[in-house]
């Protein structure tokens, strides 16, 4: 079996492995504290410190590793939360139809036309600052859009034949969004999969931005982005290593999610030759 | 080689490289001695201004919400509109002292309670109208009357009366103010005709430019005033004020040309950006401050040896290397430093001293961590200071929370609500301005809820003392007592750090404001 | 007339949709701490000042009496004035709107047909090398952030190169080609960011469809794969393409504030975030409802586009 795995999945999932590992070992790995000052600002990568340090004089290969904990967290459980709403609810208001699809539908307009930036702020500055919070609302607000892809696609799958059939054999709803709907709209739902994660990470960086996101001394990988993006004008690195990280994780998911596409559509090729 | 050698002219110029050294690099380049003599001159020689062209600025502080009503201003770009279109009746010089404006002479009575302006004459409007005093008291009642709703409507309380005699207009207070003068500098109380009752927002004054373009939060252009009263300035034809409120945006438009000068250079990229062919930075000090401030009324922080603690792990030099890389100057815990007329080096410079942090962190019986606020716009740097603090805290035992909070809201949510937060002062002409502004017990604006009724009196009598070595030793001792029982934690003073092309001519460093008091436009030129 | 049907049937929707938009945004912006008065006068703000500012702005009318004569002035079309600076808020989001839907579209004519042809592309030549550089390099764009595209792109062509300004504010004495030019970093920044949304989408629901048994006929019949996929496959795999490309044409009107910042380019984003920040609730509640109104409008076409193209759903039993 694993010998079928084409060599860009290998390489997908060694590389996200390597990532995960960092990030649930990171206070075992890394060489210096989250916080420690250790040298002055913007050091040149050294023997001591490998990828130099950062705008304060921190280790920055310290400071990633325990980004990827923070960055890697919070961006699956809020891509988990709004995939499976998401997906949920899309399919359902397709195969229901009626009041059910018009009042979801319009309902989701109604949060994607209020402008995130506003959304974002008046939720997080009115309820309590913690995790739970934030990945509620990163995960809520993101699962519109999944919600619109869903639907679209299962609107046109629910008028195929092979849905008609099921109905005609008396199959109930769930039957049909689970066992009909869902394996035929799982090819672009798996693409969006691996793009809305990196979005998640993106719209993370955002919020830190609005000084929404996450407590320092913590940060995400946007967020060091962020805190040495001086120096992108003059050619320091130090920006480019968080950028280049989140580069590689993102481009590692998707080379997961490519090969996950490929099988399901070998898969279905198989099915519609039935 | 022209680029290097520049760049190595300007360490000289700057003190950072000798001229003997200099010259045997310069040398090695294989540059002529008189050029490489231009060049350590250039920056130096004293020129005859050259009129003509079109001066940009690169500014942040300025958004699409801008009013031009002098009376709302309260960031930098409406600080440099002010000071293009408008006037004031003084303003500070370069030296920290007082620059006639539309007054000609001023004087007080003996007892420092009555003063007389005199109005300059043959000045007129950008409107064509002639100024009167009649339209100085109109401005001045404009931003103390009842229905102000003035930014300067703190520093106009103490006026009881306004009156008109012949060319003069006499101001009654209601106590002795030996400082009134600095507080006619206010930049918000730019003289209009009538006051500018009739439109506030018109841009009319009598200033060395008048207003072609208003956009705000993009751009404001200006032509030269024909009629300008002053014959030393407005040398540009036109003037332009480019909004780039982002650092990188702004650095960025300088390297390329797109502006000759921008406002504030963050200190993390000085160095970078001295190393730009045809790029000065100008670094003035001034009065501003980075604070980390308590309330002194509030647990924990009404216990002084918590307040003590905090002030010991603070390590100063770390944050004036670090967050302001030098360009700037240790704090010690009051909000006044040499750049103040009356200052007094009798306060003993605080240092950090874990051990003493710890002696008094125990001694004040406090447990568990202490919350202190923060956010990105609170100082440039704020919540980096702020982790910086949190580590050297960590060496005395003293568990410091950083709560970073938005942006958005934070001057009306954290700031002078929340017991412990980070905060900047931009300082006031005069220690009396600073003293009453924020540390009198009834000041709007005692962010640190310091209420000493002894300080008090000592501030009163200062205000009316016209014997300057005991004024002098008044605030010195008030000084101390803010030192040691305020609920300031002052660790730097912030030079004003600006980038000015080298075509620009005629730059004068100012302590009072941002960008030569507001005036670089109005007094630099382009080098032809 | 089906179509015609469900077309009023949504805009009535639509309007009363806007009108809920505009409630929740009012609701939001007074639930947000601080308020306009105190946000201008700022640190200067003295308790007797505050008091009359409030009062010349209307401030101690209450929330209810002031969201319905705001609502009063939309019903005949008046937006009103800014609460900041007096501005007739009309005229002044005229201005911002225009550089706004300018630099879209110059972002949406370069990025959508790109995005869709390298899409195909990619398909014609799967698992090879096209498709597979293709996808990397789109995939490292879209996740680096977009802040961070926009100062490489400063670094590279406006300081290093000087090819285009840094500095984008555009004049309205501007000629159409001058704006072209001021316009092109901020645009490719864009461009850049929305190019491997649309672009694997394409992908991923063509590669969908090709496996139908309709493909294996035109296939069969001797079809160059291009034409099969461009005629046959692309038609049928509209509809998911078609919401992913509208998702994306509103981003880049709503969400490009970031690029707005950077480029100092005077649209509606950084309009919105200056006034969000003053508490200027007219101009934000306006802001908001335009915004709104590209959301619906865009999602209705995007809904009307699927419904068309395939005639399953066009002809329900």
């Amino acid at each position: 079996m694993f010998r079928n795995i084409p060599l860009s999945a290998i390489v997908g999932l060694v590389l996200t492995s390597l990532f995960l590992l960092a990030a649930i070992f990171a206070p075992w790995i890394a060489p210096h504290g989250l916080g420690e000052t250790v040298g002055s600002v913007w050091e040149p990568s050294s023997a001591q410190y490998w990828l130099g340090t950062d705008n304060l004089g921190r280790d920055l290969l310290s400071r990633m590793i325990y980004g990827a904990r923070t960055t890697i967290f919070i961006a699956l459980m809020a891509t988990a939360l709004s995939f499976s709403l998401g997906t949920l609810l899309g399919l359902t208001a397709a195969v229901v139809g009626g009041w059910f699809d018009l009042l979801m539908s319009r309902f989701v307009d109604l949060l994607m036309s209020i402008p995130t930036l506003i959304f974002a702020l008046v939720v997080l500055s009115v309820l309590p600052g913690n995790l739970v919070t934030l990945i509620l609302v990163m995960g809520i607000l993101d699962s519109t859009r999944v919600y619109r892809l869903a639907r679209a696609v299962a609107v046109d799958i629910n008028v195929m034949e092979y849905v008609e059939a099921a109905r005609l054999r008396g199959e109930g709803r769930v039957w049909i969004v689970f066992r009909e709907i869902l394996p035929n709209a799982l090819t672009p739902l798996i693409a969006e999969l691996g793009l809305r994660f990196i979005f998640q990470v993106l719209f993370l960086s955002a919020l830190s931005f609005l000084g929404l996101g996450i407590q320092p001394p913590d940060a995400d990988w946007g967020g060091m982005v962020k805190e040495n993006k001086d120096g992108i004008i003059f050619g320091i690195p130090a920006a480019l290593i968080p950028a280049g990280a989140i580069a590689l994780l993102a481009i590692s998911v998707n080379l997961i999610a490519d090969w996950i596409l490929n099988r399901t559509t070998d898969l279905k090729g198989g099915r519609s030759g039935q | 080689m022209t680029d290097s050698l520049q760049h190595l002219g300007k360490l000289v110029n700057s003190g950072k490289l000798d001229r003997r050294t200099f010259m045997k690099r310069a040398a090695a380049m294989g540059a002529s001695v008189a050029f490489s003599n231009g060049l350590l001159s250039s920056s130096a020689m004293a020129a005859d201004p050259v009129k003509g062209g079109l001066l940009k600025l690169g500014s942040s502080g300025g958004g699409s919400t801008d009013s031009l009503d002098p009376a709302l201003a309260a960031s930098a770009v409406p600080l440099f509109n002010n000071h293009s279109w408008g006037d004031l009746l003084v303003d500070i010089a370069d030296d920290g002292g007082i620059e006639h404006r539309l007054a000609e002479e001023y004087g007080a009575s003996a007892d420092a309670k009555t003063w007389t302006f005199k109005i300059r004459k043959g000045v007129e409007f950008h409107n064509g109208k002639t100024l009167t005093p009649e339209d100085v008291v109109a401005t001045l009642k404009r931003h103390s009357g009842e229905e102000s709703k003035s930014g300067a409507l703190g520093v106009m309380r103490s006026i009881d009366t306004l009156k008109i005699d012949g060319d003069n207009v006499v101001v009654g207070l209601k106590d002795a103010n030996a400082d009134l003068p600095f507080l006619m500098s206010d930049y918000h109380l730019m003289i209009q005709p009538d006051g500018g009752n009739d439109d506030p927002t018109a841009a009319i004054g009598t200033g060395p430019y008048k207003m072609v373009v208003n956009e705000p939060g993009v751009r404001h252009g200006y032509e030269k005033n024909a009629n300008d009263w002053h014959p030393n300035r407005g040398h540009a034809d036109q003037i332009e004020i480019l909004v780039i409120n982002d650092d990188t945006a702004r650095v960025a438009a300088l390297q390329s040309g797109q502006v000759h000068m921008i406002e504030r250079v963050p200190p993390k990229i000085v160095e970078l950006v001295e190393r730009i062919p045809g790029v000065e930075i100008k670094s003035t000090p001034g009065r501003g401050h980075y604070v980390f401030i308590m309330h002194t009324d509030t647990a924990p922080f009404e216990n002084n040896d918590l307040r003590l603690a905090l002030k010991y792990a603070m390590n100063r030099q770390e944050m004036v290397d670090k967050i302001l890389f030098g360009y700037g100057s240790l704090g010690n815990d009051i909000p006044i430093n040499a750049a103040y007329p009356y200052f007094s080096a009798d306060v003993e410079q605080r240092s950090y001293d874990p051990d003493k942090a710890a002696f008094h962190y125990k001694k004040s019986g406090h447990s568990g961590s202490v919350v202190m606020r923060t956010s990105e716009n609170s100082f440039p740097g704020a919540v980096d200071a702020a982790q910086l603090f949190q580590q050297s805290c960590s060496a005395s035992g003293i568990k410091l929370e950083v709560k970073r909070e938005p942006n958005d809201g934070y001057w009306s949510e954290v700031w002078n609500k929340q017991p412990f937060c980070t905060s900047y002062w931009g300082g006031r002409p005069t220690q009396d301005q600073m003293y009453s502004t924020a540390y009198l017990s009834t000041a709007d604006w005692n962010d640190t809820r310091f209420k000493n009724a002894e300080f008090d009196n000592m501030l009163l009598a200062a205000r009316g003392e016209l014997d300057e070595t005991k004024r002098k030793q008044i605030y010195a001792d008030m000084g101390s007592i803010v030192h040691n029982d305020g609920g300031l934690i002052c660790p730097m003073f912030n030079d004003w750090v600006e980038g000015v092309a080298s075509a620009v001519g005629g730059w004068t460093p100012n302590p009072n404001q941002a960008m030569m008091n507001g005036q670089a436009l109005s007094q630099c030129w382009l080098k032809a | 007339m089906y179509i015609l049907t469900l077309l009023a049937k949504r805009l009535v929707i639509s309007a009363f949709l806007l009108l809920a938009v505009s409630a929740l945004i009012f609701a939001g912006t007074e639930v947000l701490p601080g308020d306009v008065a105190q946000s201008i006068l700022g640190q200067s703000a003295t308790p007797e000042a505050l008091a009359n500012l409030r009062r010349d702005m209307g401030l101690n009318e209450p929330a209810l009496a002031r969201y319905f004569s705001w609502l009063g002035g939309i019903a005949q079309g008046d937006l009103g004035t800014a609460l900041t600076n007096g501005s007739d808020i009309a005229d002044a989001i005229g201005k911002r709107l225009y550089n706004t839907v300018f630099l879209a579209s110059v972002a949406a004519v370069v990025a959508v047909p790109l995005a869709i042809g390298l899409g195909l592309l990619a398909v014609r030549f799967k698992n090879l090398w096209p498709d597979k550089l293709i996808s990397g390099t789109t995939l490292a764009l879209i996740s680096l952030p977009e802040f961070f595209i926009g100062y490489l792109m400063i670094y590279f062509v406006a300081v290093k190169l000087g090819w285009f300004p840094s500095v984008a504010t555009v004049y309205e004495s501007m000629t159409f080609t001058e704006r072209l030019s001021a316009v092109a970093l901020p645009a490719a920044t864009l461009t850049f960011v929305v190019l491997a949304h649309m672009m694997r989408m394409t992908r991923a629901t063509i590669l969908n469809v090709m496996q139908s048994a309709y493909i294996e006929t035109a296939e069969l019949k001797g079809l160059s794969a291009f034409r099969v996929i461009a005629k046959h496959a692309l038609p049928n795999a509209i509809a998911p393409i078609v919401n992913v490309v509208m998702l994306n044409l509103a981003y880049l009107v709503v969400g490009v504030v970031v690029v707005e910042v950077i480029f100092v380019y005077p649209g509606m984003g950084q309009y919105l975030v200056d006034h969000v920040s003053k508490r200027d609730v007219p101009v934000v509640q306006a802001c908001g409802l335009i915004f709104a109104a590209f959301y619906i409008g865009l999602n209705m076409v995007a809904d009307i586009v699927a419904i068309v193209a395939n005639p399953r759903i066009r002809h329900p039993r």
